[in-house]
């Protein structure tokens, strides 16, 4: 578990979304799936946000602003410092045959570093506008549709599912695909099973998000 | 041996840390607060269970435990590996449930003190007053025993002098208090149970103010904590009357914490001309307690 401070060296507009770019100093990317707790400037908590891109010397996530530790990240600038800690928690299995990856709206974010890993496999997204779907451009071969068309209508059977994207959505991919790796999301206040504020309840147990997930799989 | 306070203690906060998912966070401190541990297994209450607020964090955990059966088979010989003192905060819903749980303990050596939980914002008061649940604790086990306060009373100097009387060694100052959070589209509760505890910088000057009116009415020794974020906020509690200082939502946010307010906390003694924390403790008291003892 390792805690540093860096610094911006670049930001990106993706439609609704920034990409950060900070320098990686001595923390390892980790594997795809993982994330970071990012300072947030002016909050009393940091956020946890998965690894997108790991370019050379550099650490990139791609950041919704939701909210006003999101917003304060988005509103960083080139040379701005902050804390992060990481990488944290359990990231995508990488031992697949035929990968899919699903990604919904912001869920697209760990995926082009799970693309690199998995040597570009076949990717679907899914996002609410196309104003959102301009991340898209992040995983260039994927195949893209904008609501009311669901992401989940992209799926196709005889894939191992590795997918990202809001609960209702990885819920549906649990449906078509039973076996699928997915990556959940929850409110987290350290990322290292301190404050038990990350628990979920599938199937009726509550996990601790950060320790023994992001990414679950149920079979 | 009871009512021994020795030099200053850093600890966690319960409920703050995990020592088992992160030991080495556990090593910088001087001793490990546990989770509450409660007689039966506990799941805790449903997501969403966390929300930030402008000047603190709002929990509403719920007494996620494995229960004390479980506690002591499994996780207490693991905890002992870690070679710190122990603290076990315990938590019930009546007076002989606490009973029970310290006595479970007494004879387990890892165990250097029981925190008594009698004011967890999150679930069901137990129907006893505090001088009942600490008189029977300290009559189940030998150890210290510490009970953790509520600051939401309209007189906390008084639950402490009931506590002092029905024998709790010292006082831990302060648990969270209730607080709400509304979601800003939906208008609803942030956090699924509605209320939960507030903990941060919010908190900061309501357990200063604790710790001052119970070090005056008790001369008991104190773990001060709520809000702490720096070696300035620990030294205040100590000045008010803390012989020990604990860190909690300051731990999610800086894993490194505790090194950093002891490093902060050396400087600010220095810097105030005091030899060692010893010389700055009540320190905000002296002169009102020598005035006191001339008249």
């Amino acid at each position: 578990m390792r805690r540093e401070r860096r610094h911006v060296v670049a930001t990106e507009k993706l439609g609704p979304y920034t990409m950060l770019h900070v320098d990686r100093g001595g923390l390892d990317p980790g594997v795809p799936g993982q994330f970071f707790m990012l300072e947030a400037p002016g909050r009393l908590l940091p956020r946890p946000m998965s690894l997108c891109l790991a370019p050379r010397g550099e650490l990139a996530f791609l950041i919704d602003p939701i909210g006003p530790g999101t917003r304060a990240l988005c509103r960083l600038e080139r040379g701005d410092a902050l804390t992060i800690l990481g990488p944290l928690g359990n990231g995508f299995r990488l031992d697949v045959e035929r990968p899919l990856l699903v990604g919904g709206g912001i869920g697209v974010a760990p995926l082009p570093y799970l693309a690199e890993a998995l040597e570009h496999p076949r990717v679907v997204l899914g996002f609410r506008s196309d104003w959102h779907a301009q991340a898209a451009a992040l995983l260039p071969r994927a195949e893209v549709c904008v609501e009311p068309r669901l992401v989940t209508e992209l799926i196709e059977p005889g894939y191992d599912v590795l997918a990202c994207g809001p609960e209702p959505m990885l819920e549906a991919v649990r449906g078509q695909a039973p076996a699928a790796q997915l990556a959940w999301e929850a409110p987290m206040a350290c990322g290292f099973g301190a404050c038990y504020g990350c628990a979920i309840e599938i199937e009726g147990v509550l996990k601790r998000l950060c320790v023994e997930g992001p990414v679950l799989c149920f079979s | 041996m009871r009512g021994r306070t020795g030099p200053l203690l850093l600890l966690n906060a319960s409920g703050c840390l995990d020592a088992l998912t992160a030991p080495e966070v556990a090593a910088t401190l001087d001793g490990f607060v546990t989770k509450t541990v409660t007689p039966l297994p506990r799941d805790g209450n449903a997501p969403v269970r966390i929300a930030e607020t402008d000047v603190g964090m709002l929990n509403s955990i719920g007494l996620a435990n494995p229960g004390i059966d479980r506690f002591v088979t499994t996780h207490l010989p693991q905890l002992a590996k870690l070679e710190l003192p122990i603290w076990v905060s315990v938590g019930g819903f009546a007076a002989d449930e606490y009973a029970e749980l310290c006595s479970r303990l007494d004879d387990h050596a890892e165990v250097a003190a029981i925190e008594l939980n009698v004011s967890c914002p999150n679930v069901a008061s137990p129907a006893e007053s505090v001088a009942q649940i600490v008189a029977s604790a300290c009559l189940a086990t030998r150890k210290p025993v510490w009970a953790k306060l509520s600051p939401a009373v309209p007189d906390v100097a008084d639950v402490a002098r009931a506590a002092q009387e029905a024998g709790a060694d010292g006082l831990s100052l302060v648990n969270t208090m209730r607080g709400l959070k509304l979601d800003d589209r939906t208008l609803r509760s942030a956090l699924e149970p509605g209320a939960g505890g507030l903990s941060g910088p919010a908190l900061r000057p309501i357990a200063l103010a604790a710790v001052h009116a119970c070090f005056l009415a008790t001369g008991l020794p104190i773990v001060g904590m709520g809000g702490v974020q720096c070696g300035r906020d620990a030294l205040d509690l100590i000045a008010a009357g803390a012989r020990h200082v604990a860190l909690g939502t300051v731990l999610f946010a800086d894993p490194q914490a505790p090194m950093r307010i002891r490093a902060q906390l050396a400087g600010e003694l220095a810097a105030r001309g005091y030899a060692d924390v010893d010389d700055a403790y009540a320190v905000t008291h002296r002169e009102s307690l020598s005035t006191t003892t001339t008249k």
